[in-house]
């Protein structure tokens, strides 16, 4: 495992849940690599993958789902065929993760402190006032007041936002080489977006931890990630640095996306938006999965696009992307 | 806290009235204590005095005041049959009831809890779908019949265990049990597993189900990406979760035991209040029905209490709630 191999890179990767109803393609053939230090956002509308991938990386995809094929290294070591044991040891220790639903995430019945150390004892060989000690550092981390007595709390007599900052403390307890985050701020208000925004940037830079930022919204990451994969229908539709790909956007999903986040510019503006739902998973058609509302579809668009590099730096699966617009 | 314990004693208190009153003059209605207890050859002047004796002769609410008034200094009466007060009658009854209820309890929890989290972890398994038919036989087998093969097969076949009385008894803080000595373990195990059959399937299914539900929750899979063994992920975090359902039932169903410990006192010949209760309707000994359903009451009126308090414990979200009100 050289110094140099990437914090994780994720080739090829597919879930699939074998429902009794048929297959369904979860994650069809996603790949993308995080540097340490960097932050990829992972964008995309509900249902097209993201959380899925979130699982598959640290292996808690539940039945009927299952990782049935791609390859997955985390720091050079190959964790798509690892043992539960070390799974167990990679988990909420090397990588960690945030869940989506903060209300869902901590047991009702367990104190703040115990959920916070048993994930330090999970990992560390130390005692009780140790690892209680490690907790309250993190609560303080992500800006809970009074940590101290928090710790003592259970989650109902936290708001949403607290959970969710817990949940991040959780994340954080064990210095993690790599954070998931799964759509962390959207439970947040905007003042504690930023600060939590903020947190994360820092802990990028100071401590090298590499992170995947989950979100449908991609204001959110504009000031935050390095670099962007847009996902849609289980794949990978776009790929290439943040402030690039928002500025020339060539796949058309991505430019509908762009469209329809308001801007200050083009205020008053009708918002464009993306016509059509995004397709059930479920025995999907071949060909591109975006075909139905997309303003470009063609006759060669019922095959699948393979991923290409219509510009440098860019990964795009798209048959007609919008290259004349980025030159 | 103690606003709320205040509240549900005295709505208990309003309980116990209203069940006195149902009890009282529901027993009374029923058959003539007359035609069974006094001798019909004697002569009408000692019918009449023993009337008088019995208080029979008076109005019924009066009959109820009186019965009340006397319940309050701790009288119920004194049974027609055995001339003893009824409520000491079953007072001497209870303990080898409760040792056969709180046996039944103790067993459904040893085995229902282990039996249901597995099954409710691994539902496709074989063994999982022995243990879930299994608790379908323990639920409709009626507890008479099991009871009764239970002593074919294991007193009269095989000859292992004893099939009737408790066998020796030691005192305990004054109370005699069986449970201390090897002859009284031997004589408790086959009427508390009778009992406790019915107890079991119901804690085996509540905590499968409860399990069903629990893993599947985000907060678990949270869990499990902290990096915890399934060991503590399971005994801890799903455990304390169910919990709540199967105290709760548990308790409330505590009360059942002691009413279904008629029929399983009976085929076992365990001297309980169960047995002296069926012996006391067939004589129509109306003091010891009655006092025999008064001190059920309160049992499952203290029952309930002592459920909602240890709810209250296991579930931090009601203890919040009853400080707020
Ligand atoms: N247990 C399951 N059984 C069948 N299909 C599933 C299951 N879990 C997820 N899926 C499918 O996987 C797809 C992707 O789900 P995922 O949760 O990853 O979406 P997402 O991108 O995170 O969406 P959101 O923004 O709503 O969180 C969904 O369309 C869903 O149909
Ligand atoms: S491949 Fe065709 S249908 Fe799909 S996004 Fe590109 S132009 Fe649209
Ligand atoms: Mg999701």
């Amino acid at each position: 495992m050289g110094t140099d191999a990437p914090a994780l890179k994720v080739e090829n990767l597919e879930t699939h849940f074998f429902t009794k109803a048929g297959v369904v393609k979860a994650v069809d053939g996603v790949g993308f690599s995080v540097e340490r230090a960097q932050i990829l956002g992972l964008v995309g509308e509900s249902g097209s993958g993201k959380s899925v991938t979130g699982f598959s990386i640290l292996g808690l995809v539940d039945p009927p789902g299952r990782v049935v094929g791609g390859r997955i290294e985390f720091m050079g070591e190959d964790i798509a065929n690892a043992d539960e044991a070390r799974m167990q040891s990679l988990r909420g220790n090397r990588i960690a993760m945030i869940f989506q639903d903060p209300m869902m995430t901590l047991n009702p019945v367990l104190r703040i402190e115990t959920q916070m150390v048993e994930t330090v004892l999970a990992h560390r060989k130390v005692d009780r006032a140790a690892a209680r000690a490690r907790a309250r550092d993190a609560l303080g981390q992500v800006g809970i007041p009074s940590p101290d007595e928090r710790l003592a709390a259970y989650p109902h007599q936290f708001s949403g936002g607290m959970r969710q900052r817990v949940a991040i403390a959780i994340a954080l307890l064990n210095d993690p080489d790599l954070i998931i985050a799964d759509e962390p701020t959207t439970a947040l208000d905007v003042t504690i977006q930023a600060q939590i925004l903020h947190e994360a940037q820092k802990l990028c830079r100071e401590r090298g931890t590499a992170m995947i930022w989950i979100t449908h919204d991609l204001t959110v990451i504009a000031g935050l990630a390095d670099k962007v994969s847009v996902m849609y229908a289980g794949r990978i539709v776009e790929a290439g640095a943040i402030d690039d790909v928002l500025d020339h956007p060539v796949h058309p999903y991505t430019k509908g996306l762009i469209g329809s986040v308001p801007s200050r510019n083009k205020r008053g503006a009708p918002l464009y938006q993306i016509p059509g739902m995004t397709p059930a998973l479920l025995n999907l058609a071949p060909g591109c999965a975006f075909r139905e509302r997309c303003p470009r579809a063609a006759p060669a668009c019922l095959e699948q696009p393979a991923p290409s590099e219509p510009v440098p730096g860019r990964s795009v699966r798209c048959f007609r992307p919008y290259v004349e617009a980025a030159s | 806290m103690s606003a709320f314990v205040i509240r549900r004693l005295m709505q208990s208190i309003a309980v116990v009235m209203v069940m006195s009153l149902i009890v009282f003059f529901g027993v009374n209605i029923v058959g003539d204590p007359v035609d069974m207890l006094i001798n019909p050859e004697a002569d009408q002047a000692d019918i009449e005095a023993a009337i008088k004796a019995l208080g029979l002769d008076r109005p019924a609410h009066e009959q109820y005041w009186y019965f009340l008034v006397n319940a309050f200094k701790g009288d119920l009466g004194s049974s027609f049959i055995f001339g003893q007060p009824a409520l000491q009658l079953i007072v001497q009854r209870m303990p080898a009831t409760l040792e056969l209820a709180f046996s039944a309890l103790f067993l459904s929890v040893l085995f229902g809890i282990p039996l249901g989290v597995y099954a409710g972890l691994r539902p496709d398994t074989l063994t999982a779908k022995t243990i879930m038919s299994g608790s379908i036989l323990g639920f409709s087998l009626p507890t008479f019949w099991v009871g009764l093969m239970m002593i074919m097969v294991f007193a009269v076949m095989l000859g292992w265990l004893p099939s009737t009385g408790r066998g020796e008894t030691v005192l305990l803080f004054g109370v005699p049990v069986s449970f201390l000595t090897l002859d009284g373990l031997r004589h408790l195990l086959l009427p508390a597993v009778n009992l406790a059959l019915f107890k079991m399937s119901l804690v085996t299914r509540l905590a499968r189900a409860g399990t069903r539900e629990v893993v599947h929750q985000d907060y678990i899979k949270f869990a499990r990406a902290k990096g915890l063994s399934p060991r503590r992920v399971v005994l801890v975090h799903v455990l304390k979760n169910i919990m709540i359902p199967v105290v709760t039932v548990i308790g409330l169903e505590f009360g059942g035991l002691i009413a279904f410990s008629v029929v399983t006192e009976s085929v076992f010949a365990w001297p309980g209040m169960g047995k002296l209760i069926i012996e006391s309707i067939q004589n129509l000994d109306r003091p010891v029905i009655v006092a025999y359903l008064m001190i059920t009451v309160l049992m499952f009126v203290f029952i309930n209490l002592v459920v909602d308090v240890l709810y209250s414990v296991l579930d931090p979200r009601v203890r919040l709630r009853d400080m707020r009100a």
